[in-house]
C-alpha cells in the first residue's frame, strides 16, 4: 500500500468517525425536539395558559399558575443579577483591569458558570428556606440569580474589553470622568452584546429545575406571593411527568414544549443579535 | 510685570526641561520649546522619537495608565500643568486631542459633537442646537451632514468621521487642538480637507499636530520641533527647519537621508 493510499484511507476513517458522532449528536437532539413537539402540541392550546392545574382526573387543567410563576422567578433573578452582573463585569475590564484580584475573579467567575445547579439549590435551602420555615419564591429566584449572575459578569467583561482604547482615550480627551466615559461610551459601544449576554443568561435560569426543587419548590394554586412557594414550569414538568395521571403527564408535555420553545427562541435570538455585531 | 504678560499673551504652554518615563524607561530627555499661541507647531521625527509621547504630555494622557512618571513643567496660564492638583477634566477641556484613527461614539452625528457640551451641563436645546452647528461648520462638515445630524455617525466616511471628531473637539470652545498624526489613516482628499482645516482653525485655537509626513509639516506649520530618541533636536520657524536649519541631523531628516 503506497503512503498517499494509506493516508486517504486514513482520512476517510477519521471523516467517517466524526461525521457519524455529529450525526448521533444532531440526531439525539433532533428526536428530542421532535418528541416535545408531538406530545406537546396535542396539550398546547388556550386552555393550558388560562387554566390552572385541576385535580388529577378533571379535564380542562392548565398551567396558568406555572407560567406566570416561571416569569415571575426568572425576572426576579435577572432583576438582582443583571445590575450586579453588569457592573461587577464593568468593574473587571475597567476599573480593576490591572488588578490581580480581577483576574481572580474572572477565573473564578469562569468556574461558577460550571457549578452543578442542584449544589446552588442546595446552598440556598441552607440559607433561604431553613431559617425561614418553608420554600419560598425568593430563595427561588435567589438560587437562579447565582446561576445567571457568573454568566453575565464574564459577558460584560468580555464585551465591554473589546470595545478599543482610543474610544475611551477620546472620551477622557473630552474632559469626561471615568464613570461617565463608561456610561456614555463603552456601555453603549457593548449595548448589544451584554444584551445578548443577558438573553442567554436568562434562557438559562429558564430552563433549570434542580435550584427550585429546593427553593420555591411548587404549588398547585395560583398565587402571586414570592414569600410561599412559586409554582414553575421545569418543576410541573418534573412532577407531572412522572405522576401515574394521564392529564398531569399530558400538561408536563405541554409545559415541556413550553420551556424548550422559549429557551430556543432565546437562544436563536440571542445568537443571531451575536451574528449581526460581528458582521457589522 | 509686562514682559511676563506679553510671553504669556505669544505661547499658549511652554515646555521646560521636560522628563517622561514609561515605568523605568525615559522617553522623553530635558524637552524644553514654546507652543505659541494661534500657530500651528508641527513635531516631527522617525518612529519612536518621543513626538506623541510629548503631545499626550500636555492632555495628561499618560495618567490614564499605571507607571508613568512626569519631571520638569509645562506652563500654562502660569501654573505648571503637570502639578498633582491639576485638575485634568478643566485641562483636557481646554485641550483637546484628534487621534490617528476616527473615533467617532456610537450615537447620532449631533450626539457626537454635544456630548461635550452635555459634560458640561448645557442642557439648553437651542443652545446645543446652535453651537452643534457652528462646530459642524468649523470643521467644515456641516454641508455633507447637515441631513443627517439624527443618524449614526458610524456611517460617516473616514475622512467625515475625522471631521466630526474635531467639530466635537472644537464644541467645547479649547483653546488648543492637539492633533496626532490625525491625516495619517486617511485618503488624499481627505487629509487636503483636514490641513486646510488646520490653517483656518488657527486664527481661532492653537493647533500642536504630530506627523511623521514631513511635507505636510512644512505645507501646514508655522513652527516646526524635530525629535529624536527622547530629545527635542531643533525648534525653529518652519522655513528655518526645512531651509536652513543650524543641526546636521535636522538637514539630513528633512531631506530624507534618515527615518
Amino acid at each position: 500500500m503506497t503512503g498517499i493510499r494509506k493516508r486517504k484511507i486514513n482520512n476517510a476513517i477519521a471523516m467517517g468517525v466524526a461525521a457519524s458522532c455529529a450525526a448521533v449528536g444532531l440526531g439525539l437532539l433532533l428526536l428530542i425536539l421532535y418528541d416535545v413537539l408531538k406530545n406537546g402540541l396535542s396539550s398546547f392550546g388556550w386552555t393550558l395558559f388560562a387554566n390552572d392545574p385541576a385535580p388529577p382526573g378533571m379535564e380542562g387543567g392548565g398551567l396558568r399558575s406555572a407560567f406566570l410563576g416561571q416569569i415571575l422567578l426568572t425576572a426576579a433573578a435577572l432583576a438582582a443579577g443583571v445590575p450586579a452582573g453588569v457592573l461587577a463585569g464593568t468593574f473587571l475590564s475597567e476599573y480593576g483591569r490591572n488588578m490581580k484580584l480581577s483576574k481572580i475573579i474572572s477565573a473564578v467567575s469562569d468556574m461558577a458558570v460550571s457549578i452543578p445547579s442542584i449544589v446552588t439549590g442546595a446552598f440556598v435551602y441552607a440559607i433561604l428556606v431553613k431559617p425561614f420555615g418553608g420554600f419560598n419564591g425568593w430563595a427561588g429566584a435567589a438560587a437562579l440569580a447565582i446561576i445567571v449572575l457568573p454568566i453575565i459578569v464574564r459577558t460584560t467583561e468580555s464585551m465591554t474589553s473589546m470595545v478599543p482604547w482610543s474610544l475611551r482615550e477620546a472620551a477622557f480627551a473630552l474632559g469626561a470622568p471615568y464613570h461617565k466615559v463608561i456610561m456614555g461610551v463603552v456601555w453603549r459601544s457593548a449595548a448589544g452584546g451584554i444584551f445578548t449576554g443577558v438573553l442567554l443568561a436568562a434562557a438559562r435560569a429558564a430552563g433549570e429545575t434542580a435550584p427550585l426543587l429546593f427553593t420555591s419548590f411548587n404549588s398547585g394554586h395560583f398565587s402571586l406571593n414570592m414569600g410561599r412557594p412559586v409554582p414553575s414550569l421545569t418543576v410541573t414538568i418534573y412532577q407531572y411527568a412522572a405522576s401515574p395521571y394521564e392529564s398531569w403527564v399530558s400538561l408536563a408535555w405541554g409545559a415541556a414544549f413550553a420551556v424548550t420553545a422559549a429557551v430556543l427562541v432565546l437562544n436563536v435570538t440571542g445568537r443571531l443579535l451575536i451574528k449581526l455585531r460581528q458582521g457589522k | 510685570m509686562p514682559k511676563v504678560r506679553g510671553k504669556r499673551m505669544m505661547d499658549l504652554l511652554t515646555v521646560n526641561n521636560l522628563n517622561f518615563y514609561y515605568g523605568s524607561n525615559k522617553s522623553l530627555d530635558g524637552v524644553t520649546l514654546p507652543i505659541r499661541r494661534n500657530c500651528v507647531t508641527s513635531l516631527i521625527g522617525p518612529s519612536g522619537c518621543g513626538k506623541t509621547t510629548l503631545l499626550r504630555c500636555f492632555n495628561r494622557m499618560h495618567d490614564l495608565y499605571p507607571g508613568n512618571r512626569y519631571e520638569g513643567e509645562i506652563v500654562m496660564d502660569g501654573r505648571n500643568i503637570l502639578d498633582k492638583g491639576e485638575d485634568l477634566i478643566t485641562l483636557r477641556s481646554s485641550l483637546g486631542m484628534v487621534f490617528q484613527k476616527p473615533t467617532p461614539f456610537p450615537m447620532s452625528v449631533f450626539e457626537n459633537i454635544a456630548y461635550g457640551l452635555r459634560l458640561r451641563k448645557v442642557r439648553n436645546t437651542a443652545l446645543l442646537k446652535e453651537k452643534v452647528e457652528k462646530s459642524l461648520r468649523q470643521a467644515a462638515l456641516w454641508e455633507e451632514v447637515k441631513d443627517r445630524l439624527k443618524e449614526s455617525a458610524l456611517g460617516l466616511s473616514g475622512g467625515q468621521q475625522q471631521r466630526l471628531v474635531i467639530a466635537r473637539t472644537l464644541a467645547v470652545d479649547p483653546e488648543a487642538v492637539l492633533f496626532d498624526e490625525s491625516t495619517s489613516a486617511l485618503d488624499p482628499v481627505s487629509t487636503q480637507k483636514i490641513e486646510d482645516l488646520m490653517v483656518e482653525l488657527k486664527k481661532e485655537v492653537t493647533i500642536v499636530a504630530v506627523t511623521h509626513n514631513m511635507q505636510q509639516a512644512a505645507r501646514i506649520s508655522d513652527y516646526t520641533a524635530l525629535m529624536y530618541i527622547g530629545k527635542l533636536v531643533e525648534y525653529d520657524r518652519t522655513e528655518i527647519i526645512f531651509t536652513k536649519p543650524k543641526h546636521k541631523m535636522t538637514e539630513e531628516y528633512v531631506l530624507g537621508r534618515f527615518g
